[in-house]
Protein backbone atom coordinates (compact mmCIF):
# COMPACT_ATOMS: atom_id res chain seq x y z
CA UNK A 1 0.00 0.00 0.00
CA UNK A 2 2.80 2.35 0.99
CA UNK A 3 4.91 1.28 -1.84
CA UNK A 4 2.33 2.21 -4.05
CA UNK A 5 1.54 5.53 -2.40
CA UNK A 6 5.37 6.38 -3.06
CA UNK A 7 5.46 5.11 -6.34
CA UNK A 8 2.40 6.89 -7.18
CA UNK A 9 4.34 10.25 -5.99
CA UNK A 10 7.64 9.18 -7.71
CA UNK A 11 6.02 9.19 -11.21
CA UNK A 12 3.93 12.66 -10.08
CA UNK A 13 6.89 14.36 -9.89
CA UNK A 14 9.04 12.83 -12.60
CA UNK A 15 5.93 14.06 -14.72
CA UNK A 16 6.05 17.58 -13.12
CA UNK A 17 9.73 17.73 -13.98
CA UNK A 18 9.39 16.88 -17.75
CA UNK A 19 6.50 19.35 -18.21
CA UNK A 20 8.36 22.21 -16.59
CA UNK A 21 11.58 21.31 -18.83
CA UNK A 22 8.89 21.59 -21.93
CA UNK A 23 7.51 24.53 -20.87
CA UNK A 24 10.79 26.36 -20.33
CA UNK A 25 11.53 25.14 -23.74
CA UNK A 26 8.91 26.75 -25.31
CA UNK A 27 9.37 29.89 -23.11
CA UNK A 28 13.09 30.34 -24.72
CA UNK A 29 11.72 30.01 -27.75
CA UNK A 30 8.57 32.24 -28.21
CA UNK A 31 11.00 35.28 -28.14
CA UNK A 32 13.00 33.87 -30.86
CA UNK A 33 9.55 33.43 -32.70
CA UNK A 34 8.53 36.83 -32.08
CA UNK A 35 11.61 38.84 -32.78
CA UNK A 36 11.57 36.88 -36.52
CA UNK A 37 7.73 37.19 -37.19
CA UNK A 38 7.75 41.18 -36.05
CA UNK A 39 10.49 41.80 -38.23
CA UNK A 40 8.96 39.67 -41.03
CA UNK A 41 5.97 41.55 -40.10
CA UNK A 42 7.34 45.15 -40.27
CA UNK A 43 10.13 44.62 -42.61
CA UNK A 44 8.68 42.81 -45.80
CA UNK A 45 6.39 45.80 -47.12
CA UNK A 46 9.71 48.14 -47.77
CA UNK A 47 11.64 45.40 -48.70
CA UNK A 48 12.16 44.92 -52.94
CA UNK A 49 14.99 44.88 -55.58
CA UNK A 50 15.22 48.53 -54.94
CA UNK A 51 16.09 48.64 -50.93
CA UNK A 52 18.59 45.76 -51.96
CA UNK A 53 20.09 47.01 -55.07
CA UNK A 54 20.27 51.72 -54.83
CA UNK A 55 21.87 53.88 -52.55
CA UNK A 56 19.93 55.76 -49.68
CA UNK A 57 17.91 58.29 -51.31
CA UNK A 58 18.23 62.29 -49.11
CA UNK A 59 15.64 63.38 -46.58
CA UNK A 60 12.64 63.85 -48.32
CA UNK A 61 12.85 61.69 -51.60
CA UNK A 62 11.06 58.47 -51.76
CA UNK A 63 11.95 55.45 -52.29
CA UNK A 64 16.17 54.06 -52.36
CA UNK A 65 17.71 51.40 -50.40
CA UNK A 66 20.58 50.08 -48.50
CA UNK A 67 22.70 48.37 -51.36
CA UNK A 68 25.70 50.47 -49.55
CA UNK A 69 25.11 48.82 -46.20
CA UNK A 70 24.69 45.30 -47.25
CA UNK A 71 27.84 45.45 -49.61
CA UNK A 72 29.68 47.02 -46.53
CA UNK A 73 28.40 44.73 -43.80
CA UNK A 74 29.87 42.22 -46.21
CA UNK A 75 32.88 43.69 -46.54
CA UNK A 76 33.28 44.38 -42.85
CA UNK A 77 32.34 40.70 -42.16
CA UNK A 78 35.24 39.79 -44.69
CA UNK A 79 38.06 41.70 -43.04
CA UNK A 80 37.13 40.44 -39.50
CA UNK A 81 36.99 36.83 -40.93
CA UNK A 82 40.59 37.00 -42.21
CA UNK A 83 41.95 38.71 -39.36
CA UNK A 84 39.47 36.37 -36.96
CA UNK A 85 39.40 33.11 -38.00
CA UNK A 86 43.08 32.01 -38.18
CA UNK A 87 44.07 33.78 -35.55
CA UNK A 88 41.15 32.22 -33.58
CA UNK A 89 41.33 29.07 -34.79
CA UNK A 90 45.46 28.40 -34.62
CA UNK A 91 45.17 30.24 -31.00
CA UNK A 92 42.24 27.19 -30.25
CA UNK A 93 44.70 25.02 -31.82
CA UNK A 94 47.25 26.45 -29.71
CA UNK A 95 45.27 25.71 -26.48
CA UNK A 96 44.36 22.25 -27.46
CA UNK A 97 47.19 20.79 -29.08
CA UNK A 98 50.11 22.00 -27.07
CA UNK A 99 49.29 21.97 -23.73
CA UNK A 100 51.98 23.91 -21.78
CA UNK A 101 50.02 24.56 -18.77
CA UNK A 102 51.09 28.43 -17.49
CA UNK A 103 50.83 30.02 -20.93
CA UNK A 104 47.44 27.63 -21.88
CA UNK A 105 45.77 29.06 -18.58
CA UNK A 106 47.17 32.56 -19.63
CA UNK A 107 46.10 32.65 -22.90
CA UNK A 108 42.27 31.06 -21.81
CA UNK A 109 42.14 33.59 -19.07
CA UNK A 110 42.72 36.11 -21.85
CA UNK A 111 40.42 35.07 -24.33
CA UNK A 112 37.36 34.80 -21.70
CA UNK A 113 37.79 38.27 -20.62
CA UNK A 114 38.33 39.31 -24.31
CA UNK A 115 35.06 38.05 -24.72
CA UNK A 116 33.30 39.63 -22.20
CA UNK A 117 35.05 42.95 -22.83
CA UNK A 118 31.76 45.69 -23.78
CA UNK A 119 31.86 46.02 -27.38
CA UNK A 120 31.78 49.88 -27.53
CA UNK A 121 35.42 49.17 -25.58
CA UNK A 122 36.69 47.28 -28.62
CA UNK A 123 35.29 50.08 -30.59
CA UNK A 124 37.08 52.67 -28.61
CA UNK A 125 40.55 50.85 -28.53
CA UNK A 126 40.36 50.41 -32.44
CA UNK A 127 39.44 54.07 -32.37
CA UNK A 128 42.61 54.67 -30.80
CA UNK A 129 44.59 52.22 -32.61
CA UNK A 130 43.88 52.79 -36.11
CA UNK A 131 41.58 55.64 -36.49
CA UNK A 132 43.65 57.99 -34.82
CA UNK A 133 47.03 57.04 -36.40
CA UNK A 134 45.63 56.90 -39.87
CA UNK A 135 43.72 59.84 -39.24
CA UNK A 136 40.49 58.86 -40.77
CA UNK A 137 37.61 56.41 -40.11
CA UNK A 138 38.21 53.57 -42.30
CA UNK A 139 36.80 50.30 -42.96
CA UNK A 140 39.86 48.37 -42.42
CA UNK A 141 39.09 49.82 -39.06
CA UNK A 142 35.79 48.56 -38.25
CA UNK A 143 36.95 44.81 -40.02
CA UNK A 144 39.65 44.62 -37.29
CA UNK A 145 37.28 46.08 -34.09
CA UNK A 146 34.83 42.92 -35.03
CA UNK A 147 37.59 40.72 -36.17
CA UNK A 148 38.58 40.85 -31.99
CA UNK A 149 35.21 40.72 -31.12
CA UNK A 150 35.31 37.26 -33.08
CA UNK A 151 38.49 36.05 -31.47
CA UNK A 152 37.58 34.60 -28.57
CA UNK A 153 34.28 32.90 -29.64
CA UNK A 154 36.52 31.22 -32.10
CA UNK A 155 39.45 30.13 -30.31
CA UNK A 156 37.34 28.39 -27.35
CA UNK A 157 35.33 26.59 -29.58
CA UNK A 158 38.08 25.63 -31.62
CA UNK A 159 39.78 24.24 -28.87
CA UNK A 160 36.69 22.55 -27.15
CA UNK A 161 36.11 20.67 -30.91
CA UNK A 162 39.67 19.67 -31.12
CA UNK A 163 39.74 17.89 -27.50
CA UNK A 164 36.90 16.01 -28.38
CA UNK A 165 38.90 14.15 -31.35
CA UNK A 166 39.80 11.31 -29.97
CA UNK A 167 44.12 10.96 -29.38
CA UNK A 168 44.53 7.37 -31.27
CA UNK A 169 43.59 9.70 -34.77
CA UNK A 170 46.56 12.25 -34.02
CA UNK A 171 48.94 8.55 -32.78
CA UNK A 172 47.40 7.39 -36.34
CA UNK A 173 48.79 10.28 -38.11
CA UNK A 174 51.98 10.59 -35.51
CA UNK A 175 52.80 7.37 -36.50
CA UNK A 176 52.70 7.15 -40.51
CA UNK A 177 55.56 10.04 -40.29
CA UNK A 178 53.27 12.89 -40.46
CA UNK A 179 55.19 16.10 -39.23
CA UNK A 180 53.03 17.31 -35.95
CA UNK A 181 52.25 20.51 -37.46
CA UNK A 182 50.57 18.60 -40.71
CA UNK A 183 48.74 16.26 -38.31
CA UNK A 184 46.98 18.86 -36.47
CA UNK A 185 46.04 21.21 -39.59
CA UNK A 186 44.92 18.01 -41.69
CA UNK A 187 44.17 15.71 -39.47
CA UNK A 188 42.91 17.23 -36.37
CA UNK A 189 41.05 20.48 -37.41
CA UNK A 190 39.74 18.39 -40.59
CA UNK A 191 37.74 15.89 -38.43
CA UNK A 192 36.62 18.68 -35.69
CA UNK A 193 35.96 20.75 -38.75
CA UNK A 194 32.01 20.37 -38.17
CA UNK A 195 32.01 22.03 -34.70
CA UNK A 196 34.33 24.24 -35.57
CA UNK A 197 32.20 25.36 -38.19
CA UNK A 198 29.25 25.83 -36.40
CA UNK A 199 31.62 27.87 -33.67
CA UNK A 200 32.61 30.42 -36.77
CA UNK A 201 28.82 31.01 -38.04
CA UNK A 202 28.02 31.89 -33.96
CA UNK A 203 30.74 34.79 -33.97
CA UNK A 204 30.16 35.36 -37.56
CA UNK A 205 26.22 35.89 -36.60
CA UNK A 206 27.66 37.78 -33.62
CA UNK A 207 29.53 40.49 -35.01
CA UNK A 208 27.07 41.04 -38.37
CA UNK A 209 24.86 42.70 -35.77
CA UNK A 210 27.13 44.72 -33.44
CA UNK A 211 26.73 48.46 -33.93
CA UNK A 212 28.52 49.78 -30.84
CA UNK A 213 32.14 48.99 -32.25
CA UNK A 214 31.29 50.37 -36.25
CA UNK A 215 30.23 53.74 -34.78
CA UNK A 216 34.01 54.63 -33.98
CA UNK A 217 35.42 53.26 -37.13
CA UNK A 218 33.97 52.57 -40.02
CA UNK A 219 31.15 55.01 -39.15
CA UNK A 220 28.76 55.56 -42.11
CA UNK A 221 28.41 56.72 -45.37
CA UNK A 222 26.32 57.18 -47.97
CA UNK A 223 27.96 56.23 -50.98
CA UNK A 224 29.23 52.69 -52.48
CA UNK A 225 32.22 51.67 -50.69
CA UNK A 226 35.09 53.18 -52.18
CA UNK A 227 38.19 51.91 -50.37
CA UNK A 228 39.27 49.75 -47.26
CA UNK A 229 40.60 52.74 -45.89
CA UNK A 230 37.44 54.74 -46.67
CA UNK A 231 34.66 55.03 -44.45
CA UNK A 232 32.10 52.30 -44.88
CA UNK A 233 28.35 51.85 -44.05
CA UNK A 234 27.28 48.59 -42.67
CA UNK A 235 23.47 47.11 -42.08
CA UNK A 236 23.67 47.65 -38.34
CA UNK A 237 24.89 51.25 -38.41
CA UNK A 238 22.06 52.27 -41.21
CA UNK A 239 19.47 50.62 -39.05
CA UNK A 240 20.64 52.25 -35.98
CA UNK A 241 20.86 55.76 -37.85
CA UNK A 242 17.54 55.32 -39.54
CA UNK A 243 15.58 54.25 -36.29
CA UNK A 244 16.29 57.03 -34.41
CA UNK A 245 15.61 59.48 -37.30
CA UNK A 246 12.16 61.25 -37.38
CA UNK A 247 11.07 60.27 -40.45
CA UNK A 248 8.78 57.48 -41.02
CA UNK A 249 10.17 56.07 -44.14
CA UNK A 250 13.21 56.04 -42.97
CA UNK A 251 11.52 54.20 -40.00
CA UNK A 252 10.42 51.34 -42.39
CA UNK A 253 13.81 51.10 -43.99
CA UNK A 254 15.04 50.18 -40.68
CA UNK A 255 13.02 47.40 -40.49
CA UNK A 256 13.69 46.37 -43.93
CA UNK A 257 16.93 46.29 -42.92
CA UNK A 258 16.78 44.64 -39.96
CA UNK A 259 14.75 41.80 -41.79
CA UNK A 260 18.20 41.63 -44.41
CA UNK A 261 20.28 41.29 -41.77
CA UNK A 262 18.28 38.64 -39.93
CA UNK A 263 18.22 36.70 -43.13
CA UNK A 264 21.40 36.92 -43.81
CA UNK A 265 22.74 35.36 -40.39
CA UNK A 266 19.67 32.84 -40.94
CA UNK A 267 20.73 31.40 -44.37
CA UNK A 268 24.65 31.73 -43.50
CA UNK A 269 24.06 29.58 -40.27
CA UNK A 270 21.40 27.15 -42.24
CA UNK A 271 23.39 27.00 -44.96
CA UNK A 272 26.46 26.20 -43.57
CA UNK A 273 25.08 23.44 -41.56
CA UNK A 274 23.26 21.93 -43.87
CA UNK A 275 25.76 21.67 -46.76
CA UNK A 276 28.67 20.44 -44.08
CA UNK A 277 25.88 18.44 -42.35
CA UNK A 278 25.36 16.39 -45.44
CA UNK A 279 29.42 16.37 -45.85
CA UNK A 280 29.78 14.56 -42.51
CA UNK A 281 27.17 12.51 -42.67
CA UNK A 282 28.47 10.95 -45.68
CA UNK A 283 32.06 10.57 -43.74
CA UNK A 284 30.67 8.86 -41.41
CA UNK B 1 65.71 -7.02 -46.60
CA UNK B 2 64.09 -5.31 -44.16
CA UNK B 3 65.47 -3.70 -41.43
CA UNK B 4 66.31 -4.78 -38.05
CA UNK B 5 66.32 -3.39 -34.51
CA UNK B 6 68.21 -3.77 -31.53
CA UNK B 7 67.92 -2.02 -27.89
CA UNK B 8 70.94 -1.79 -25.28
CA UNK B 9 69.73 -0.63 -21.91
CA UNK B 10 66.40 0.51 -22.67
CA UNK B 11 64.79 2.16 -20.07
CA UNK B 12 61.28 3.98 -20.09
CA UNK B 13 59.11 6.35 -17.70
CA UNK B 14 56.42 8.00 -17.21
CA UNK B 15 56.83 10.94 -14.81
CA UNK B 16 58.29 9.36 -11.29
CA UNK B 17 56.97 5.88 -12.82
CA UNK B 18 59.12 3.39 -14.49
CA UNK B 19 57.90 1.52 -17.05
CA UNK B 20 60.35 -0.51 -17.87
CA UNK B 21 64.25 -1.02 -17.36
CA UNK B 22 67.27 -2.11 -19.16
CA UNK B 23 65.64 -4.04 -21.90
CA UNK B 24 68.39 -5.27 -24.17
CA UNK B 25 67.87 -7.71 -27.22
CA UNK B 26 68.01 -7.98 -30.35
CA UNK B 27 65.16 -8.25 -33.08
CA UNK B 28 66.16 -10.12 -36.56
CA UNK B 29 65.11 -8.42 -39.67
CA UNK B 30 62.03 -10.34 -41.89
CA UNK B 31 61.16 -11.85 -38.93
CA UNK B 32 58.19 -11.97 -36.66
CA UNK B 33 58.87 -11.62 -33.12
CA UNK B 34 56.30 -11.50 -30.19
CA UNK B 35 56.05 -9.81 -27.15
CA UNK B 36 53.86 -11.86 -24.46
CA UNK B 37 53.94 -11.19 -20.62
CA UNK B 38 51.11 -9.94 -17.82
CA UNK B 39 49.22 -6.60 -18.18
CA UNK B 40 51.40 -3.50 -17.03
CA UNK B 41 54.36 -5.76 -17.48
CA UNK B 42 55.52 -2.49 -20.08
CA UNK B 43 55.23 -4.58 -23.30
CA UNK B 44 53.42 -1.84 -24.99
CA UNK B 45 55.88 1.03 -23.58
CA UNK B 46 58.65 -1.03 -25.16
CA UNK B 47 57.15 -1.29 -28.53
CA UNK B 48 56.30 2.30 -28.59
CA UNK B 49 59.87 3.25 -27.53
CA UNK B 50 60.72 1.66 -30.82
CA UNK B 51 59.40 4.30 -32.75
CA UNK B 52 59.57 7.37 -31.01
CA UNK B 53 55.65 6.76 -30.15
CA UNK B 54 56.49 7.11 -26.17
CA UNK B 55 58.38 10.60 -25.79
CA UNK B 56 54.84 11.87 -27.20
CA UNK B 57 53.07 11.15 -23.93
CA UNK B 58 53.22 14.47 -21.76
CA UNK B 59 56.14 13.61 -18.96
CA UNK B 60 57.39 10.21 -20.50
CA UNK B 61 60.72 10.06 -20.98
CA UNK B 62 63.25 7.22 -22.34
CA UNK B 63 66.84 6.34 -21.49
CA UNK B 64 69.13 3.88 -23.72
CA UNK B 65 69.41 3.32 -27.10
CA UNK B 66 67.23 1.52 -29.99
CA UNK B 67 69.64 0.99 -32.92
CA UNK B 68 67.84 0.71 -36.70
CA UNK B 69 70.22 -0.77 -39.02
CA UNK B 70 72.65 0.05 -36.30
CA UNK B 71 71.91 3.84 -36.27
CA UNK B 72 70.82 5.31 -32.66
CA UNK B 73 66.76 6.83 -33.41
CA UNK B 74 67.40 9.25 -30.46
CA UNK B 75 70.74 10.04 -31.71
CA UNK B 76 70.86 14.52 -32.20
CA UNK B 77 70.86 14.36 -35.91
CA UNK B 78 67.14 12.04 -36.26
CA UNK B 79 64.22 13.40 -36.76
CA UNK B 80 60.95 12.08 -34.88
CA UNK B 81 58.58 11.83 -37.74
CA UNK B 82 61.34 10.38 -40.28
CA UNK B 83 61.66 7.36 -37.89
CA UNK B 84 58.22 6.95 -37.85
CA UNK B 85 57.65 6.96 -41.38
CA UNK B 86 60.31 3.91 -41.54
CA UNK B 87 59.03 1.95 -38.63
CA UNK B 88 55.43 2.20 -39.07
CA UNK B 89 52.61 1.15 -36.05
CA UNK B 90 49.36 -0.45 -36.05
CA UNK B 91 47.16 0.22 -32.95
CA UNK B 92 45.04 -1.98 -30.89
CA UNK B 93 42.12 -0.43 -31.87
CA UNK B 94 41.08 -0.04 -35.29
CA UNK B 95 41.82 4.00 -36.20
CA UNK B 96 41.40 5.07 -39.78
CA UNK B 97 40.79 8.47 -40.47
CA UNK B 98 37.03 8.92 -39.94
CA UNK B 99 36.40 11.77 -42.93
CA UNK B 100 38.33 10.02 -45.35
CA UNK B 101 37.77 7.58 -47.82
CA UNK B 102 39.07 4.21 -47.86
CA UNK B 103 41.82 5.11 -50.67
CA UNK B 104 42.78 8.33 -48.94
CA UNK B 105 43.25 6.53 -45.61
CA UNK B 106 46.06 4.32 -47.32
CA UNK B 107 47.38 7.21 -48.87
CA UNK B 108 47.11 9.66 -46.53
CA UNK B 109 50.69 9.06 -45.23
CA UNK B 110 52.30 9.72 -48.68
CA UNK B 111 50.70 12.68 -49.32
CA UNK B 112 50.63 14.28 -45.97
CA UNK B 113 54.46 13.87 -45.44
CA UNK B 114 54.90 15.83 -48.22
CA UNK B 115 56.08 13.47 -51.18
CA UNK B 116 54.83 14.46 -54.39
CA UNK B 117 53.09 12.12 -55.98
CA UNK B 118 51.22 11.99 -59.60
CA UNK B 119 47.32 10.57 -58.67
CA UNK B 120 48.07 7.87 -61.13
CA UNK B 121 50.93 6.69 -58.82
CA UNK B 122 48.67 7.06 -55.36
CA UNK B 123 46.22 5.08 -57.48
CA UNK B 124 49.20 2.12 -57.78
CA UNK B 125 49.96 2.40 -54.00
CA UNK B 126 46.82 2.03 -52.80
CA UNK B 127 46.40 -0.72 -54.42
CA UNK B 128 49.76 -2.40 -53.90
CA UNK B 129 49.49 -1.81 -50.09
CA UNK B 130 45.53 -2.76 -49.77
CA UNK B 131 46.42 -5.80 -51.63
CA UNK B 132 49.08 -6.78 -49.26
CA UNK B 133 47.00 -6.22 -46.31
CA UNK B 134 44.71 -8.65 -47.92
CA UNK B 135 41.73 -5.96 -48.66
CA UNK B 136 41.90 -5.31 -51.66
CA UNK B 137 39.29 -7.77 -53.11
CA UNK B 138 36.77 -6.82 -50.81
CA UNK B 139 36.92 -2.92 -51.15
CA UNK B 140 38.18 -2.69 -54.81
CA UNK B 141 34.75 -1.53 -55.72
CA UNK B 142 33.78 0.58 -52.86
CA UNK B 143 37.59 2.80 -52.65
CA UNK B 144 35.24 5.89 -52.00
CA UNK B 145 33.30 4.99 -49.49
CA UNK B 146 34.29 6.20 -46.08
CA UNK B 147 36.79 4.10 -44.17
CA UNK B 148 34.42 3.89 -41.31
CA UNK B 149 31.86 2.51 -42.86
CA UNK B 150 34.25 -0.67 -43.16
CA UNK B 151 33.82 -3.82 -40.31
CA UNK B 152 36.05 -3.64 -37.18
CA UNK B 153 38.48 -6.40 -38.93
CA UNK B 154 38.71 -4.20 -42.69
CA UNK B 155 39.71 -0.90 -40.65
CA UNK B 156 42.61 -3.20 -39.05
CA UNK B 157 43.19 -4.47 -42.18
CA UNK B 158 42.95 -0.76 -43.87
CA UNK B 159 45.22 0.20 -40.81
CA UNK B 160 48.09 -2.13 -41.83
CA UNK B 161 47.16 -1.02 -45.73
CA UNK B 162 48.04 2.22 -44.47
CA UNK B 163 51.45 1.55 -42.84
CA UNK B 164 52.45 -0.31 -45.54
CA UNK B 165 52.01 2.84 -47.94
CA UNK B 166 54.68 4.36 -46.68
CA UNK B 167 56.70 1.64 -47.28
CA UNK B 168 58.74 1.34 -44.10
CA UNK B 169 61.31 -1.08 -42.95
CA UNK B 170 59.04 -2.22 -39.85
CA UNK B 171 55.72 -2.53 -38.37
CA UNK B 172 55.66 -2.62 -34.92
CA UNK B 173 51.77 -4.03 -33.96
CA UNK B 174 50.65 -3.28 -30.75
CA UNK B 175 47.87 -6.02 -29.96
CA UNK B 176 46.29 -5.99 -33.44
CA UNK B 177 43.86 -8.46 -32.97
CA UNK B 178 42.26 -7.84 -29.56
CA UNK B 179 39.75 -6.16 -30.46
CA UNK B 180 38.20 -8.63 -33.51
CA UNK B 181 36.38 -11.71 -33.44
CA UNK B 182 38.43 -15.00 -34.72
CA UNK B 183 37.89 -15.06 -38.48
CA UNK B 184 39.20 -12.05 -38.60
CA UNK B 185 42.25 -12.62 -36.62
CA UNK B 186 43.21 -15.48 -38.73
CA UNK B 187 43.07 -13.02 -41.74
CA UNK B 188 45.36 -10.61 -40.11
CA UNK B 189 47.73 -13.48 -39.11
CA UNK B 190 47.69 -15.06 -42.44
CA UNK B 191 48.55 -11.23 -43.67
CA UNK B 192 51.43 -10.93 -41.75
CA UNK B 193 53.33 -14.65 -42.79
CA UNK B 194 52.99 -12.77 -46.15
CA UNK B 195 54.56 -9.23 -45.19
CA UNK B 196 57.73 -11.28 -44.02
CA UNK B 197 59.01 -11.23 -47.11
CA UNK B 198 59.49 -7.91 -47.16
CA UNK B 199 58.80 -6.57 -43.35
CA UNK B 200 60.28 -7.25 -40.14
CA UNK B 201 57.28 -7.48 -37.48
CA UNK B 202 57.23 -6.63 -34.13
CA UNK B 203 54.10 -7.77 -32.15
CA UNK B 204 52.89 -6.96 -28.79
CA UNK B 205 50.21 -9.68 -27.72
CA UNK B 206 48.17 -10.65 -24.86
CA UNK B 207 46.97 -14.18 -26.79
CA UNK B 208 49.81 -16.73 -26.21
CA UNK B 209 48.52 -18.58 -28.98
CA UNK B 210 48.78 -15.93 -31.23
CA UNK B 211 52.26 -15.54 -30.09
CA UNK B 212 52.95 -19.29 -30.91
CA UNK B 213 51.11 -19.21 -34.58
CA UNK B 214 53.05 -16.38 -35.74
CA UNK B 215 56.03 -15.56 -34.86
CA UNK B 216 59.81 -17.27 -34.52
CA UNK B 217 61.09 -15.42 -31.59
CA UNK B 218 58.99 -14.69 -28.66
CA UNK B 219 59.97 -12.17 -25.47
CA UNK B 220 59.06 -12.70 -22.10
CA UNK B 221 58.53 -9.34 -20.03
CA UNK B 222 57.24 -9.72 -16.27
CA UNK B 223 57.24 -6.63 -14.09
CA UNK B 224 58.02 -8.40 -10.42
CA UNK B 225 55.53 -6.37 -8.45
CA UNK B 226 52.85 -4.03 -9.31
CA UNK B 227 54.49 -0.74 -9.90
CA UNK B 228 57.60 -2.15 -10.81
CA UNK B 229 59.45 -1.38 -14.45
CA UNK B 230 58.99 -4.41 -16.22
CA UNK B 231 62.21 -6.36 -17.63
CA UNK B 232 63.01 -8.44 -19.73
CA UNK B 233 62.97 -12.28 -18.29
CA UNK B 234 63.37 -14.52 -21.42
CA UNK B 235 63.79 -13.97 -24.97
CA UNK B 236 64.65 -16.62 -28.29
CA UNK B 237 63.02 -18.63 -30.88
CA UNK B 238 58.96 -19.59 -29.70
CA UNK B 239 59.74 -23.02 -30.24
CA UNK B 240 62.12 -22.77 -27.38
CA UNK B 241 60.13 -20.25 -24.86
CA UNK B 242 56.92 -22.15 -25.68
CA UNK B 243 58.96 -25.78 -25.08
CA UNK B 244 61.66 -25.60 -22.85
CA UNK B 245 62.28 -22.35 -21.55
CA UNK B 246 65.15 -21.62 -19.04
CA UNK B 247 63.09 -19.59 -16.67
CA UNK B 248 60.78 -20.73 -14.00
CA UNK B 249 58.96 -17.75 -14.60
CA UNK B 250 58.32 -18.19 -18.25
CA UNK B 251 57.15 -21.60 -17.47
CA UNK B 252 54.49 -20.21 -15.31
CA UNK B 253 53.01 -17.91 -17.51
CA UNK B 254 53.05 -20.18 -20.55
CA UNK B 255 51.20 -23.11 -18.58
CA UNK B 256 48.93 -20.81 -17.39
CA UNK B 257 49.53 -20.63 -13.81
CA UNK B 258 49.36 -16.73 -13.44
CA UNK B 259 48.72 -13.95 -15.75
Amino acid sequence: MKNDLNRRRRNARSRFAYLLCVFSAVLALIPLVMIISYVIFQGASALNLDFLTQLPKPVGETGGGMGNAIVGSLILVGIASVIGLPVGILAGAYLAEFRSPRLSWLVRLLADILSGVPSIIVGVFVYALLVLTMKRFSALAGGVALGIMMLPTVARTTEEMLRMVPDSLREASLALGIPRWRTIISIVIKTAGGGILTGIMLAIARISGETAPLLFTALNSRTWPVGLDQPVASLPVQIYTYAISPYADWHQQAWAGSLVLVLMVLVLSVGSKLYFGKKMKMAR
Amino acid sequence: MAGFISTNKLSATFGDVRAIQDITLEIPANKITALIGPSGCGKSTFLRCLNRMHELVPGAKSTGEVLWDGKNIYGPDMDAAEVRRGIGMVFQKPNPFPLMTIADNVSAGLRLTGMRKSKSELEEVVERSLKMAALWEEVKNKLHKPGGSLSGGQQQRLCIARALAVEPDIILMDEPCSALDPASTQKIEDTMEQLTKNYTIVIVTHNMQQAARVSEFTGFMLSKETGEPGQLVEYGSTNKIFTMPDRKETENYITGRFG
